[in-house]
């Protein structure tokens, strides 16, 4: 066994170049498989945090763009299990310009609760108190100071669009956590400066319900819904991870286009690969002969062939998971902000290994055959 | 003196096998970058047929989109009786527009919801989309709780057909037309009368946008600056067709992720390319060396491996395009970043692709071809000969 590896290494050197050159090809079909898993892995595949799990948000039935009424919430806070329901409004607006660094998510919010709800969001005490006293208060995510350069006590003017009121706001707090490039200030404040608009002043765009057990997930979200089902204003009611999905879900049928890709990579990879291991054997015809004659059976020749093959595959394939964290970055950059950060799962490195070595067999079947079966006489004639 | 190209074209059917796989390889490459041209076309060509020239888009300042936007009816009194606007019998031509958007489940898949755009409008408001018409059923009644869907929301959507309630506002409306304009970004709307619309929404008096028609071109330009100038509307005026244009950044992330891939396919092909092409070079080495004691030069010998090398790529090239054929004229849907909703779109292969595709896999030929054709040419006959 160990003297048949010898000679698979062997044939591997003879042309140096051509293994070398059909390894960074497969490796780089391998890399893109691994980014593509990544992709998916960001967008579908997201083990909610802890804190996540323990959420709900509750949203008008129809629509993220139709509003609740602010009086649901006590009904919701009635309901067992349910630790806090605070209202947040999606303000939007603009903020200098539409630069992305400008494009921070902003919130009008329950000042009081709003840090119990998102217990993951790390907020020093005395800014805190700071951000509840203040009407006209702004408590700002780290990666928005970090981008923006705001301050605590600076003081910014949002334009409204969907609402016509320009909130004046003093930054009071500087939070730090998983997902903040977004803001909050006061929904009182925004409700004062909305009193005579229609629909204005008193409606939420979501409430946002942090649970006593993630386990009662389910029971509070159809408790919610069922409660106000007939009213004007219907409820639904999702985890976190569901609500999130949702967006991914509006992006069109992603699944699809990523495994259509995946798909052309992978047959590329397929060609690519048969090409390397038939123009091996085709050379080698004579030598097989050879071998033949010197008593190796077909099956012998048959698992060098298919050696030869896999080797190159896996050698091709662990590159590639080598290359892909510099891949993803790559992807990230040119890919802007809609995904934040590309890591291929356990699963996925395991994924690409196994294409590798799928690709590495599905290439050599027939040329393994076809070498095994070469009949000694014709083979020692091959004019190669 | 060059070498004949036939040398070329029979060398490559000889070794048929390789060259097909050598050829796919780079051909699936190809497809990828024009699968891709003809999702960004199809969706351009969707969103540019969307706006009519003359048609202004007015929404306050500041605003990206009509779903964020708000124009009061005070607003748009003032902005109706501008200078410059068309006028048919009923009126001036303006429609103060409230837009929101609706959830709906994919016919095929109820676990797929994405926002579909729900536009209320004037009476006059359907006349203003030239090339809009009915498939079927009638056009919503003023007054009454009815919609009329796009095509392509009725294709793709369940509860879109006539005679089903849909829920929105705060209550049922029933669908009673699907209506049809052309290539546009309409079908993938949902269309009903703008006042019950706007109550049922909570708007009170105020709407999102205003559509109004110019006289002509001239008069468009005006009124841009008009509104823009006019201190007492804090609005803002915009064609219609650069307001869909703009959208094409909702195609941004597939058109980076897609040339990403392609390009880093096309290292790995051009790799495949040149395994090919070495190999070419090698069963060929006594084939060199008569054609150089024939009197061809190192410079033809050059040339003619790359010739053979662009052959190869530019068959791959044609396969991939080939592959991409069927894409054409095929539905599909996008998440449009600026609506936040829904925009259907019919995949387009255009020249220009395809000659980007053909030239595309020229440039894999050429830079796999280039070693194993410097290497061929350097051989000295007696080498090549020998060999």
């Amino acid at each position: 066994m160990a003297r048949r590896l010898v000679l698979v290494f062997k044939n591997l050197r003879r042309n140096k170049r051509r293994a070398f050159l059909t390894v960074l090809s497969t490796s780089l079909s391998v890399c893109l498989v691994g980014t593509l898993i990544a992709v998916y892995g960001a967008m579908y595949d997201r083990d909610p945090s802890e804190e996540s799990a323990q959420r709900l948000v509750t949203r008008h039935k129809v629509s993220l763009a139709q509003s609740l009424p602010i009086h649901y919430r006590s009904r919701i806070e009635a309901i067992d299990g349910v630790r806090n329901a605070v209202p947040m409004n999606w303000f939007g607006g603009t903020y200098v310009d539409n630069r992305p660094e400008h494009m921070f998510a902003r919130f009008a919010v329950d000042q009081e609760e709003i840090f119990d709800v998102y217990s993951e969001l790390k907020i020093p005490a005395d800014q805190l108190e700071a951000f509840k006293r203040d009407r006209q208060g702004m408590a700002i995510g780290s990666e928005v100071a970090k981008r923006t350069g705001l301050e605590l006590g600076q003081r910014i003017t949002l334009k409204g669009d969907i609402w016509p009121f320009d909130p004046e706001l003093t930054v009071r707090a500087v939070f730090e956590g998983p997902d903040d490039f977004q803001a909050f200030f006061h929904q009182k404040y925004m409700e004062e400066a909305l009193r005579d608009i229609p629909g204005g002043g008193s409606s939420v765009g979501v409430f946002a319900i942090r649970l006593r057990s993630a386990d009662d997930a389910v029971g509070v979200a159809a408790t919610v819904d069922e409660m106000f089902r007939n009213a004007p204003e219907p409820t639904k009611t999702e985890t976190e991870a569901a609500f999130q999905l949702a967006f991914i879900t509006q992006l069109g049928n992603v699944k699809l286009f990523l495994l259509a890709i995946g798909a052309a990579i992978v047959f590329t990879m397929l060609m690519v690969s048969a090409n390397t291991i038939a123009m091996s054997v085709r050379e080698r015809t004579r030598e097989i002969g050879v071998l033949k004659t010197l008593g190796f059976d077909s099956a012998a020749v048959l698992g060098l062939v298919l050696a030869e093959a896999l080797l190159i595959s896996l050698a091709g394939g662990l590159l590639g998971c080598l290359l892909v964290p510099a891949v993803s970055a790559a992807a990230t950059a040119v890919m802007g902000p809609l995904i934040p950060s590309l890591v291929l799962p356990p699963w996925g490195l395991l994924a690409c290994i196994t294409t590798a070595l799928a690709v590495g067999l599905g290439s050599s079947v027939v040329p393994a055959t076809v070498a095994s079966r070469t009949n000694i006489v014709d083979a020692l004639r091959h004019a190669g | 003196m060059l070498v004949p190209i036939g040398y070329n074209i029979r060398n490559l059917i000889v070794r048929r096998t390789t060259t097909v796989m050598t050829a796919l390889g780079v051909g699936l490459t190809v497809a990828v970058l024009v699968g891709i041209g003809t999702l960004v076309e199809g969706l351009r060509s969707s969103l540019e047929s969307g706006g009519d020239p003359l048609n202004l888009i007015v929404m306050r300042q500041g605003s990206t989109a009509e779903l964020v936007s708000m124009v009061t009816r005070e607003d748009f009194e003032e902005l109706k009786f501008l200078p410059g606007i068309a006028t048919s019998e009923d009126g001036p031509m303006a429609s103060h527009e409230v837009l929101s958007v609706v959830n709906l489940a994919l016919r095929s898949d109820p676990e797929s919801v994405a926002n579909i755009t729900l536009r209320g409008m004037s009476p006059i408001g359907v006349t203003m989309r030239e090339g809009a018409r009915l498939v079927e059923g009638r056009w919503f009644a003023t007054g009454k709780r009815e919609v009329a869907v796009g095509r392509s929301v009725h294709e793709k959507r369940a509860g879109t057909s006539i005679g089903d309630q849909l829920y929105f506002g705060k209550g049922d409306w029933e669908v009673v037309g699907v209506f049809e304009t052309g290539q546009g970004v309409f079908t993938s709307e949902i269309w009903a009368d703008g006042n019950l619309a706007a109550a049922d929404l909570g708007r009170g008096s105020a709407r999102s946008s205003a559509l109004v028609r110019a006289q002509d071109d001239a008069a468009a330009e005006a009124l841009v600056n008009r509104v823009a100038d006019d201190q007492r509307l804090t609005l803002e005026a915009e064609r219609e067709s650069e307001y869909y244009a703009k959208q094409m950044v909702s195609a941004g992330p597939v058109q980076a992720l897609g040339m990403f891939v392609a390009i880093i396919m096309a290292v790995g092909s051009c790799f495949a390319a040149m395994n090919t092409m070495f190999a070419a070079v090698a069963n060929r080495a006594r084939e060199v060396g008569i054609l150089r004691l024939l009197g061809f030069s190192r410079s033809s010998i050059l040339a003619s491996f790359m010739l053979e090398s662009l052959l190869l790529s530019l068959l791959g090239g044609l396969l991939g395009c080939l592959m991409v054929l069927p894409l054409h004229g095929l539905e599909g849907r996008i998440g449009n970043f600026v609506t936040f909703a829904e925009t259907s779109f019919q995949f387009r292969l255009t020249a220009g692709y395809l000659t980007g595709g053909l030239v595309f896999a020229a440039i894999m030929g050429i830079v796999g071809g280039i070693l194993p054709s410097w290497l061929a040419a350097r051989k000295t006959v007696l080498r090549s000969l020998g060999a």
